[in-house]
């Protein structure tokens, strides 16, 4: 569980902060999409600061069951003894709970959420044959990328329609250049520079890459530039190497870099 | 001294007389004295032949220029060479080779290249002159003459193995064809220009298409199909309009082949150009034409393209060194306005001037009022441009401006001058214009002529195969033409006859298909809720119980059906043997086939695995027929059964082709398995193939071709003699189906197995 002490840096694209507050103030669980790195689990930390709560994030991997959101039995010297999983102890105390990449858990485990998303708000631990009462100050968010799921990995209407829905994508270019900079302290001309070679790995998604560069490798590459590395090694370390194994699109972006950065 | 020559010479030709003093002083300036004296004999030697003055005229104007670049001690080489001509009945080739030497020589400028060049000549003279009983050389050889001429231009793109290459296919090709051998040799035939352009040094754009229409996209997000055109390389003539890339409605226009220039690569190369018609695409606006001089036209053109230049380097100022290097950089004062037009000259040196100072100040020195000038409108054009992006219609005032300002007299001069005057990564600028009215001289491109018989015939156009040719080792570009088109169709309900006919067969393999099914399954493990109790893992967790561990919780396991992910081309061989009556059967074997496929058709439909059916027969290599029965995304239904009732045979087996056809569409199927099924009868031939292996090899190869895609090609043989040949194109992967009566039995219980 975390209680962030300081403000988390978060740029507004729109109006997604009153949005949320809203969400919020009705205890409606949110689900948030986007590509990877643009932002999501930032608003989340911010929006926990901004409301302050605490905050209990579960990264969903697809050998997560239903336990490992619940609580299991432990065993001790005289007896079990229950431990309760992130879920509960977020139901429990009342926490923002956000299971990011929650596709990537195996659809059996996500309908554990079903009861506490809607009218009811309980958990029911079957396990122990407990009814866990959600606290009034619970709130559960999802997160899930859209873009490079398969047609095996998507949720179920019956999980999806328990949601309200931010859809979230990278920032545009200039703000997108205030944040790198914000984030990393390199100066803004450069870091409009970084948006542009990113803009360029953007466009080609679906011409053979699944994802266009982040804003967080954005950040990376921009780190690493602050750092005194020369801006073509960053980029093609931090922008390029990571997103493609394809000789022709690290080719043709290579020479994005070369083309934008003199 | 020139009476000592002339006597040594002992030539009495009135045309040798007339040039002699004027090439004995060219020579002195290039010849030793020892190099005088060869030069002379071996021109004396020429005289004497008897084959005329053309020969020693011809060898006393071009020698000394190639001893210049090759040295004089090639001489020997190169009269050894005359010697072995003359004596061969192809005498008439002396005065080409001569004639070529110079243009020859400066491409190869060591004597060992010369010397295989010479070579080469002579390889190609033993081979290709003809005999009447096998010893004597009785005809001349049709290409010598051809050979010796082309070998300037030849030279001019290839090295000396590319070009020893090309001759050597030339010979190969058309040793039996004295008019084609000709044609060859001229750089007439397309297979000629097929080869030379294989053989050429450079970036090829067909090598690198994926990345250059990766570059657009991602750059430019201005996707456009890229066109290559064939590029005539000819150093004596830079590349003028007809030559410039362009772009149209249908794409961009580049030339097949750039080499790597000023430290630039091809592949960069074709980056800048592109990237200056992207930046016309973006930027530029057409406009009217009819109002300007052709002048004006040109001084607009120039300043336009130095503002999509300059907007293009406000975007990418990474591409400023390139673009740079590859702008010729004319000498201010390298054109005299006495006798040249100067324009061209002005606006190259204006435009480089505009291409440089955007951005950095412009270092020419002010020296004249043409500099000032030239200043005074750069200076122009960077305020027109530091408003934002500026338009044509301020460039083109600028440019009238400019033009006014500098007219000459001499500009109306036929002479123009050109040199460093060409910019060619800029393309034609044919798109900026637009015309009132339009003129007769309007060129019009890419008029479709289409001949009604053919666009009946085949629906689609042609695709281009390579074949394999192993006696070189290598293939030969596009030489198959595939044309595909839809099998006509017949009476369905004869299949349906067919099934009825076999159903004991059909529900044979309804039982073996029903126990084909369970065991598609795969054990799932690690589960905390499952079927069963995963003993393995439960016995250690009872341990890790024991010993006061925390135990894994999840021990059990369940079982998922496995989905299963082939996909199937099934490739008939429709050629005129399936008309042979199948031995100890009543039945022909085309209408075996017939059965069999639509059993196969039936259980691979039941089985639920995409399947595509096809048949090809050839009738030459120029047309190569695919014909569709069925294809992935039909179902098992009652147009699928017309057209393989409809199924009929004819003509030869070109296999190569068909499955080199057949797996294009089968590997854009998104399978783990993907199956090439190959029925056929025989081994693979055509009527204008008299080498029988030569076909077989090509198969062999597109086997691997296919390995390599990641696609199985399978063999089912009809003929029982096929173990040699079909080993041999199939490794391992054929059976051969001795009694072809048993085939509707055989075949679909052979794609059971191979698929389990």
């Amino acid at each position: 569980m975390t209680h962030p002490r300081t403000e988390p840096y978060y740029q507004p694209q729109a109006n997604e902060v009153a949005l949320y507050e809203a969400a919020y103030a009705a205890r409606l669980p949110v689900m948030l999409k986007g590509p990877t790195g643009c932002g999501k689990s930032r608003f989340v930390e911010y929006m926990a600061w901004k409301l302050n709560r605490p905050l209990i994030t579960v990264a969903c991997n697809e050998d997560m069951t239903a336990s490992d959101l619940l609580g299991r039995y432990l065993l001790e010297d005289h007896g079990t003894r229950w431990l309760d999983g992130p879920l509960t102890t977020a139901a429990r105390t009342g926490a923002i709970c956000y299971l990011d990449e929650v596709v990537e858990a195996r659809q059996d485990t996500t309908v554990v959420i079903h009861a506490l998303t809607d009218h009811r708000r309980q958990l029911p631990l079957d396990k122990r044959g407990e009814l866990v009462n959600a606290h009034p100050d619970f709130q559960l968010v999802i997160s899930y990328n859209p873009g490079y799921q398969s047609v095996m990995k998507d949720l179920k209407q019956s999980t999806k329609q328990r949601f309200v829905a931010f859809d979230f994508d990278y920032p545009e270019a200039a703000m997108e250049a205030a944040i790198v900079a914000r984030e990393t302290g390199l100066d803004e001309a450069t870091a409009a520079r970084l948006v542009q070679v990113a803009t360029t790995a953007r466009r080609l998604k679906g011409h053979g890459l699944d994802e266009g560069i982040s804003t967080r490798l954005m950040v990376y590459a921009a780190t690493l530039m602050h750092k005194g590395v020369s801006a073509h090694d960053a980029c093609r370390m931090a922008l390029v190497r990571p997103i493609t194994d394809d000789a022709d699109i690290r080719a043709t972006l290579d020479h994005a870099i070369t083309a934008v950065f003199p | 001294m020139m009476q000592a020559w002339r006597a040594r010479l002992d030539c009495r030709f009135a045309e040798v007389e007339a040039v002699f003093e004027d090439c004995m002083q060219e020579a002195r300036q290039v010849l030793s004295d020892s190099g005088m004296l060869a030069y002379l004999d071996s021109a004396a030697t020429l005289g004497k032949l008897g084959r005329g003055a053309e020969p020693v005229l011809t060898f006393l104007q071009t020698w000394p220029q190639t001893a210049a670049t090759v040295g004089e001690d090639a001489l020997a080489a190169v009269m050894d060479g005359v010697r072995t001509i003359n004596k061969s009945p192809n005498g008439r080739a002396i005065a080409p080779l001569l004639q070529t030497l110079p243009a020859v020589s400066r491409r190869l400028v060591t004597p060992n290249l010369l010397q295989q060049y010479l070579d080469l000549g002579l390889h190609i003279l033993a081979q290709t002159s003809g005999s009447i009983h096998g010893i004597h050389k009785t005809y001349a050889s049709p290409c010598l003459i051809a050979f010796f001429e082309s070998a300037p231009q030849v030279l001019q793109v290839l090295s000396m193995d590319g070009m020893r290459t090309w001759a050597d296919y030339g010979i190969r090709h058309y040793r039996s064809h004295p008019d084609q051998q000709h044609q060859y040799f001229t750089l007439q035939s397309a297979d000629s220009r097929a080869v030379l352009q294989r053989q050429r040094h450079g970036t090829l754009l067909v090598d690198h298409l994926r990345k250059l229409d990766l570059y657009l996209q991602a750059l430019w997000q201005d996707p456009l199909a890229l066109v290559p055109y064939a590029i005539t390389p000819d150093p004596d003539k830079p590349m003028l309009s007809g030559q410039a890339p362009y772009y149209d409605d249908e794409g961009m226009r580049l030339p097949d082949v750039y080499d790597t220039r000023q430290g630039v690569s091809g592949l960069d190369r074709y980056r800048i150009a592109m990237a200056h018609m992207a930046a016309h695409r973006r930027w530029s606006r057409a406009i009217y034409a009819d109002n300007f001089s052709p002048a004006q036209r040109l001084a607009i053109e120039c300043f336009e393209d130095a503002r999509v230049d300059a907007l293009t380097l406000r975007t990418y100022p990474g591409l400023r060194h390139a673009m740079v290097a590859l702008h010729p950089a004319p000498q201010p004062d390298a054109c005299n306005p006495q006798t040249h037009s100067c324009l061209r000259h002005r606006l190259a040196v204006l435009s480089r001037a505009l291409l440089v100072g955007a951005g950095v100040p412009s270092d020419a020195p002010v020296t004249s009022d043409t500099n000032a000038t030239l200043l005074s409108f750069c200076e122009r054009f960077q305020e027109s441009m530091a408003q934002g992006e500026s338009s044509t219609e301020a460039m083109a005032n600028l440019a009238i401006a400019y033009l006014a300002r500098t007219r000459c007299q001499s500009d109306q001069f036929a002479d123009t001058w050109f040199a460093d005057t060409v910019v060619d990564y800029r393309d034609d600028n044919r798109s900026l214009w637009k015309f009132h009215e339009l003129s007769d001289d309007e060129e019009s491109f890419a008029t479709h002529r289409t001949s009604a018989d053919t666009e009946q015939l085949h629906h689609l156009p042609p695709r281009h195969y390579p074949e394999w040719d192993y006696s070189s080792q290598s293939y030969r570009p596009d030489w198959v033409s595939v044309f595909e088109s839809l099998h006509p169709s017949g009476n369905a309900g004869k299949i349906d006859q067919l099934l009825a006919k076999h159903s004991g067969l059909v529900k044979r393999l309804k039982r073996m298909l029903d126990l084909l099914k369970p065991h598609a399954r795969v054990r799932l493990r690690h589960q905390e809720d499952g079927n069963e109790l995963d003993l393995d893992l439960a016995v250690r967790a009872l341990i890790d119980l024991k010993a006061n561990r925390q135990p894994e919780s999840r021990i059990n396991e369940s079982h998922r059906t496995d989905g299963r992910s082939i996909a199937v081309t099934l490739l008939l061989d429709l050629s005129e043997s399936l008309n042979d009556k199948a031995a100890g059967s009543q039945q022909s074997i085309l209408e075996l086939s017939q059965e069999a496929v639509s059993l196969l058709a039936w259980t691979v439909d039941q089985l639920g695995d995409p399947l595509a059916i096809a048949g090809f027969h050839s009738n030459t290599r120029h047309d190569v027929r695919y014909l569709h029965l069925k294809g992935f995304g039909e179902h098992w239904d009652n147009e699928v059964k017309a057209r393989l009732a409809a199924m009929q045979a004819g003509y030869s087996t070109r296999m190569g082709a068909a499955m080199r056809h057949a797996a294009h569409t089968l590997s854009a199927q998104k399978a783990d398995t993907r199956l090439l099924l190959v029925l056929t009868d025989g081994r693979p031939s055509d009527v204008d193939v008299h080498d029988e292996l030569l076909l077989t090899h090509d198969a062999r190869q597109a086997v691997k071709e296919l390995s390599a895609q990641g696609i199985t090609p399978y063999c089912v043989s009809l003929d029982a003699q096929a173990d040699g040949y079909v080993r041999e194109i199939f490794g391992n992967n054929y059976v051969v189906v001795d009694r072809v009566a048993t085939l509707p039995e055989k075949l679909p219980k052979l794609f059971m197995r191979l698929t389990h």
